[in-house]
């Protein structure tokens, strides 16, 4: 149990980080990673809509879907509780942290689409369809890899702005370059197991 | 296939989004944001093109700036006057303020007849990409490329190409600033509308270069000058510069000019008729 669980937390973290090893949530991982305090806010909004849909979805899956056999509907019902979920975020935002608010801008009602989310969600009810405690902790879990890995990539930009980038490669070309590495240098933690 | 499984699908999806809807109402009752009306009322008024020239990233945010108090009421150049007026009934500001109305005007008259070009240009019709390749086609590298890029930047239709040199129609023109933005040579400038005379060239080269280049450059000989009873134009970098706060568009400089650099504005047929279809 007590070992299942750190395996959970390790994968979910370092071994199949959501961004680096799975490339879930690409479009917000390049697209808010400018400063690490936005990175920081985006990534908590989507620890908050993926623990919250991790629960969401496998209640739903558990006592819905599967007793009607109506599983074939998941990814569209998922879809609307993620949907749902995002809406909600973004009105708490507004109302209390302005700032943060529009910091996010578009990407935080892109959450919706954000394929981590419905990814974690949709392996969730694949990989522990029994156990509500494992689901929510992965989801939790991947959630705080996704910020992990876009806190560390904000960082390392704010770096790259003072550093001398040969003109080709200002801007997007040498932060991809950099999420790159970063994603090698994730696979390191591959052959990580308990 | 029965009928009911499709009934319970609908069901299902269906009740899961009114759930959601319902919980979604109730939140947006309780997380409600006051909002300052006015910001919607100005954005009614304000023409949309969403510019920037007024410094904001769009009609939007200037609302908003301007419901905030940390922008004025006549800072949309494109809705002139008018549209400053009715801010300014919004916010209950009792004056506007005169909007100084300027238009976009291209600093080189060089067209393919005047200008000596280098090099045949065959590449990607787009000026900043033909600036790349020497400097250009023409030998003059404050030339007006020709390809358009201001054309293609301008929200009002406001510019023409003629003979491998923009032409501005300033009937059209709403001065956003675009052109200014986008042109690679720096040659658009906005100008005040009441002005009727501008300097069709911005060469910084010596008089004796520039008379290779092109017929139609400034060559900086300060007839215009002496010509200027008013002492609003003067020879900065080897070309005219006209200081509109001083110049009274009397034309002196445009008449004395002998290589014909300086511009008049042709006055239009039917004049007086302007701002109507605004009001």
């Amino acid at each position: 149990m007590v070992l299942e669980i750190v395996s959970i937390i390790l994968s979910a973290l370092l071994t199949e980080n959501f961004v680096m090893v799975k490339f879930y949530g690409i479009c917000p991982f390049l697209g808010v990673s400018k400063k690490v305090e936005t990175a920081l806010g985006m990534g908590m909004a989507v620890t908050f809509v993926m623990a919250l849909a991790s629960a969401f979805t496998w209640i739903v899956n558990k006592f819905l879907l599967i007793p009607f056999d109506l599983v074939y509907l998941q990814t569209i019902v998922f879809i609307l509780i993620i949907a749902g979920l995002v809406q909600f975020v973004e009105m708490f935002m507004k109302k209390s942290m302005p700032s943060l608010y529009s910091a996010l801008g578009i990407y935080l009602p892109l959450i919706t689409t954000n394929c981590a989310v419905l990814g974690v969600t949709l392996l969730n009810v694949q990989n522990y369809p029994d156990s509500f405690i494992y689901s929510l902790l992965y989801g939790v879990f991947a959630a705080l890899g996704f910020t992990l890995a876009i806190v560390l990539m904000a960082g390392i930009r704010e770096n790259l702005d003072e550093e001398r980038v040969p003109e080709s490669f200002r801007g997007f070309p040498i932060t991809l370059i950099s999420a790159g590495l970063m994603a090698i240098a994730f696979m390191g933690f591959s052959g990580f197991s308990i | 296939m029965d009928i009911s499984n499709i009934i319970i699908a609908v069901c299902v999806v269906g009740g899961t989004g009114l759930l959601f809807g319902i919980l979604l109402a109730v939140a947006s009752f309780v997380f409600e944001v006051k909002k300052d009306e006015r910001v919607e009322k100005i954005l009614a008024v304000l023409p949309g093109a969403n510019c920037g020239s007024c410094g904001y990233a769009g009609c939007g945010a200037y609302a908003e700036a301007v419901a905030g108090e940390t922008a004025p009421v006549n800072g949309c150049t494109v809705g002139k006057a008018k549209v400053a007026s009715q801010i300014a009934d919004i916010m209950g500001v009792a004056d506007a303020g005169a909007v100084e109305e300027v238009v976009a005007r291209v600093h080189c008259g060089g067209d393919k007849a005047s200008a000596v070009y280098k090099y045949e240009y065959s590449g990607i019709l787009d000026c900043v990409a033909a600036s790349k390749i020497a400097g250009g086609a023409k030998k003059c590298l404050s030339g007006c490329l020709g390809l358009g890029s201001c054309k293609a930047a301008c929200p009002f239709d406001a510019i023409n190409i003629e003979n491998g040199v923009a032409v501005v129609d300033e009937e059209k023109c709403q001065a956003c600033g675009k052109c200014v933005r986008t042109c690679p040579k720096g040659l658009i400038e906005l100008i005040p509308k009441k002005s009727k005379v501008w300097v069709g060239c911005s060469n910084p080269e010596q008089g004796k270069f520039v008379n290779q280049y092109c017929k139609k450059g400034c060559i900086g000989c300060k007839i215009c000058e002496k010509a200027c009873p008013f002492d609003a134009i003067h020879v900065v970098d080897n070309h005219a510069i006209i200081d509109y706060s001083k110049c009274k568009s009397c034309g002196l400089c445009a008449k004395k000019c002998p290589r014909g650099v300086i511009h008049i504005k042709q006055k239009p047929a039917q004049p007086a008729t302007e701002n109507k279809e605004l009001v």
